[in-house]
C-alpha cells in the first residue's frame, strides 16, 4: 500500500487543483490524459507523479482532442479516467464530451476556468465558461456541471463526479475557476475506507448496452469483456446497430439521453441555502462568488437585514422547484458572477425578471468582493 | 430453396450487419476479409479483439461488420480512442482501420504522435486516394494534379508518402500493399497482428463509385492500375526514386519496446524513489 503524506488521511494545506488530483486518486481514478494549459497545470503535475505509483497511466496527450477521447477510451476498458483543461482546451474537447454523451460513456472533465474569449487572460480568473460547460456541444444533449467553491470541495466534489458518471453513464463537467483552482486552504483529506464508491453496474443476460426510454440506464458493456459491444456516436438502436435514417430511432435515443439526466434533476441536483430560506432579498451565486456572497450575507444579517443566499452546487441539471421555494418570497434577486451575465438567465426563466438585479465582473481575475453585494443589497432598500 | 449463410456470420461478421453497405468494386471486402483469415489463421476467433475507427467508408469496415467489440468514434479520434483502451487494459489486442482522410489528414496529429510513442496498436490505413463517403474531394494522399470534386481543375497540392514519413519515426512495423496483393497483404497482417510496439500497414484501395468515377476508371482498370504501376521496396535501389510507381512492401521492421514497456518502466522508477522516500 502507497502511503505519501499529502494524500493519507488528516488535514493537509492543499491547493484546489491538489485537492481535486487527490479526490479523484480516492475515487480509483487510475487514467489521465491532459494537454499543458494554464491554470490547469497542477492536476497534471500531481496526476504525472501519483499515477504510476497506484499502477494507472498518465499521459500527456498531444492536444486536448487526444486527451478527452483516450480518457473515453479508457473509460471503455473499465477504468476511471479523467481529463483537465482550462477555456481554449475546453473548447477543443467539446466535440468529445459530445460524443461521450451520445455512447453513454462516463468521464470527468475538470475546467479550471480563466478569462477569455481567444486565449484572454490566462492566468486570470473569470466564469465565463459556465455556458459553455452546460450547452457547448452540438445537437441536443445533457451532461452535469459542478461548481465547487473550495480547496475541500474540489476533492470531494470530484469523488461525487466519478460515480454521477458512473451511475448515469454521462460525462460529468467540475467547472471550477482559477481561484478556487489555485488558493490554498485546509483540506480534510478521508480515509479511503470512508469513500462512497458507485460501482459501474455490468448489462445482465440480454439487456441492450445503449439507451432506454429515460428512467433507467443500461448496464456498462467493458470492452475485452465479451460483450462485442458495438460503440458509435452515429445515431444506434439499443444494441449499437447504426440507424441513420429512422426518425424514431433517434428521437428515442435522444430523449433518453435527454431525459435519463433532466429527469432526475431532484437526485443528481444540490444546493445549500445561507440566511433566510425565502428572504425578502435572495442572492444566488457559486465557484468562488460564493465565498464572497456567503461573507456578504453574514455581513447583512448581522443588520437584521432579510436575506438569504442559494447555492447550486451542481449548475447543471437544475432542480427548478428548490429554486422556486427560495424565491418564493423574494422581492429582489441579486445575481453576482464574474461574466457578464450568463447563470443569471437560467434564473430569469423561473423569476419575474424585472426583480433581477445582476452584478458582473470581468477582468484581471479581480474577484467581486463582499462589499460590492452588500452596496447593492443595500441599493435595493 | 435451403438458406446457406456464410460461416465467419456470429464468428467474425455481426448478424445482423451483413450484408456490408460498401458498393460493388470497393477494396474494403478483400481487405476486411484479408484481415479476418489472417486472424483467423493466427488466433481462431475475435476474443480479446477490440476494432476503433474514424468516421469514412474504411471506418465501416469493423464498425459493426466485426463481431468484436467495435468502437467507431468520431472524425480523426481513433487512435486516441485506441490509446485509451490499450493503456487502460494491455492485454487487448487493439486495432484501427480507418481511412486517409480520416488518419491522415483530420487525425494527422494523433497517426504521427502515436507512431513516435510507439503505441501497441495495429492501425491499418485504407488509401482511397479521396473523400468518398461525403462525395469524391480532394485528400492528403490524392496525387498532385488528380481532378476531384473539390480540385475540379487538378490538384494544387503534393500528397503526402505516410509510409515513408512513419518509416521515419519510432514505430516498429510500416508496410504498403495494395488490394490486388492480396496474399502479401494477409502475410503482413499475419505478421504485424502480435508484435509490440506501433504497426502500421496502408493498403491503396480501390473506390470505383467516387475515385474511379473522377479518374474514368472501373474497378478491372483500378485493380491493374495497382498491379501494373507497383514495384516491390526489395526492387529499387533508391526508395526517393521509384519513377511515379507505387512502392509497397515492408518499409520498416523493428523491436523497439512499445509504448506499454517504458510505461511500466515509469511505475517501476516511481516505487523504487517512493521507497527512498523521494516522493511527496
Amino acid at each position: 500500500m502507497i502511503y505519501i503524506d499529502k494524500i493519507s488521511p488528516g488535514k493537509h494545506l492543499l491547493q484546489g487543483n491538489e485537492a481535486c488530483v487527490i479526490g479523484a486518486l480516492l475515487a480509483e481514478c487510475r487514467f489521465f490524459s491532459a494537454y499543458p494549459i494554464t491554470p490547469a497545470n497542477e492536476i497534471s503535475i500531481l496526476m504525472a507523479k501519483y499515477l504510476p505509483l497506484v499502477g494507472g497511466t498518465f499521459i500527456q496527450a498531444e492536444d486536448e482532442i487526444s486527451a478527452v477521447m483516450s480518457a473515453i477510451g479508457a473509460s471503455w476498458a473499465g477504468v476511471r479516467a479523467m481529463t483537465a483543461t482550462s477555456g481554449p482546451g475546453f473548447s477543443l474537447m467539446q466535440e468529445g464530451i459530445g460524443y461521450a454523451v451520445m455512447v453513454e460513456t462516463p468521464l470527468v472533465i475538470v475546467d479550471v476556468m480563466r478569462l477569455g474569449p481567444g486565449t484572454g487572460q490566462a492566468t486570470k480568473s473569470g466564469q465565463g465558461d459556465v455556458m459553455q460547460a452546460i450547452w457547448g456541444r452540438h445537437g441536443d444533449q445533457a451532461v452535469i456541471v459542478m461548481a465547487p467553491a473550495s480547496a475541500q470541495e474540489m476533492l470531494d466534489f470530484t469523488i461525487d463526479a466519478f460515480n454521477l458518471a458512473d451511475e448515469y453513464r454521462v460525462p460529468v463537467i467540475i467547472c471550477t475557476d482559477q481561484i478556487v483552482g489555485h488558493t490554498y486552504e485546509t483540506v480534510n483529506v478521508p480515509h479511503a475506507d470512508e469513500i462512497k464508491k458507485v460501482k459501474r453496474r455490468e448489462p445482465r443476460e440480454n439487456e441492450p448496452h445503449f439507451g432506454g426510454d429515460g428512467t433507467k440506464v443500461a448496464g456498462f458493456p467493458t470492452v475485452g469483456k465479451g460483450y462485442r459491444v458495438s460503440v458509435t456516436g452515429s445515431t444506434h438502436d439499443e444494441w449499437g446497430y447504426r440507424k441513420t435514417q429512422d426518425p424514431e430511432v433517434h428521437a428515442r435515443l435522444v430523449w433518453h439521453l435527454v431525459k435519463k439526466i433532466m429527469e432526475n434533476a431532484d437526485k443528481i441536483f444540490t444546493y445549500e441555502i445561507i440566511g433566510k430560506d425565502t428572504p425578502k432579498i435572495a442572492i444566488i451565486a457559486y465557484g468562488s462568488v460564493f465565498r464572497s456572497a456567503m461573507e456578504a450575507v453574514k455581513r447583512l444579517r448581522d443588520e437584521g437585514i432579510n436575506v438569504g443566499l442559494f447555492r447550486p452546487k451542481i449548475l447543471w441539471p437544475i432542480y427548478e422547484k428548490a429554486l422556486e421555494e427560495f424565491l418564493s418570497n423574494a422581492e429582489w434577486v441579486v445575481v453576482p458572477e464574474m461574466n457578464t451575465g450568463m447563470y443569471v438567465r437560467e434564473i430569469e426563466r423561473l423569476i419575474d425578471r424585472r426583480k433581477i438585479v445582476r452584478i458582473n465582473k470581468i477582468g484581471g481575475g479581480v474577484p467581486i468582493y463582499p462589499e460590492e453585494i452588500i452596496k447593492k443589497v443595500k441599493g435595493l432598500m | 430453396m435451403k438458406k446457406i449463410e456464410h460461416p465467419w456470420i456470429g464468428k467474425y461478421l455481426r448478424p445482423g450487419a451483413v450484408p456490408s453497405p460498401f458498393c460493388p468494386g470497393c477494396g474494403n471486402g478483400i481487405i476486411a476479409s484479408a484481415f479476418i483469415r489472417a486472424v483467423d489463421k493466427k488466433y481462431g476467433s475475435f476474443d480479446n479483439f477490440v476494432f476503433v475507427s474514424g468516421i469514412g467508408c474504411a471506418a465501416w469496415i469493423p464498425s459493426p461488420l466485426f463481431y468484436a467489440d467495435t468502437i467507431h468514434t468520431l472524425h480523426g479520434r481513433a487512435i486516441p480512442v485506441a490509446m485509451g483502451v490499450k493503456l487502460a487494459n494491455p492485454k487487448l489486442n487493439v486495432v484501427v482501420i480507418s481511412g486517409d482522410g480520416d488518419l491522415v489528414s483530420i487525425g494527422g496529429n494523433h497517426l504521427l504522435h502515436a507512431a513516435r510513442r510507439n503505441l501497441d496498436i495495429l492501425v491499418i490505413l485504407v488509401n482511397n486516394f479521396v473523400y468518398a463517403m461525403t462525395g469524391a474531394q480532394v485528400s492528403p494522399t490524392t496525387p498532385l494534379g488528380a481532378r476531384t470534386t473539390t480540385t475540379p481543375y487538378g490538384n494544387p497540392e503534393q500528397p503526402l508518402d505516410v509510409c515513408k514519413l512513419l518509416a521515419q519515426t519510432n514505430a516498429n512495423y510500416v508496410a504498403r500493399w495494395t488490394v490486388y496483393h492480396v496474399f502479401d497483404l494477409e502475410k503482413t497482417f499475419r505478421e504485424a497482428l502480435d508484435m509490440e510496439g506501433f504497426r502500421f500497414i496502408e493498403v491503396i484501395s480501390s473506390c470505383p463509385t467516387r475515385w474511379g468515377h473522377m479518374q474514368k476508371m472501373n474497378t478491372i482498370q483500378l485493380l491493374e492500375y495497382f498491379k501494373e504501376n507497383s514495384i516491390r521496396i526489395e526492387q529499387v535501389k533508391d526508395p526517393n526514386d521509384t519513377q511515379g510507381k507505387i512502392l509497397i512492401g515492408v518499409f520498416v521492421k523493428r523491436d523497439n519496446p512499445g509504448f506499454i514497456k517504458q510505461l511500466s518502466k515509469v511505475r517501476e522508477k516511481a516505487i523504487e524513489l517512493w521507497r527512498k522516500k523521494m516522493v511527496k
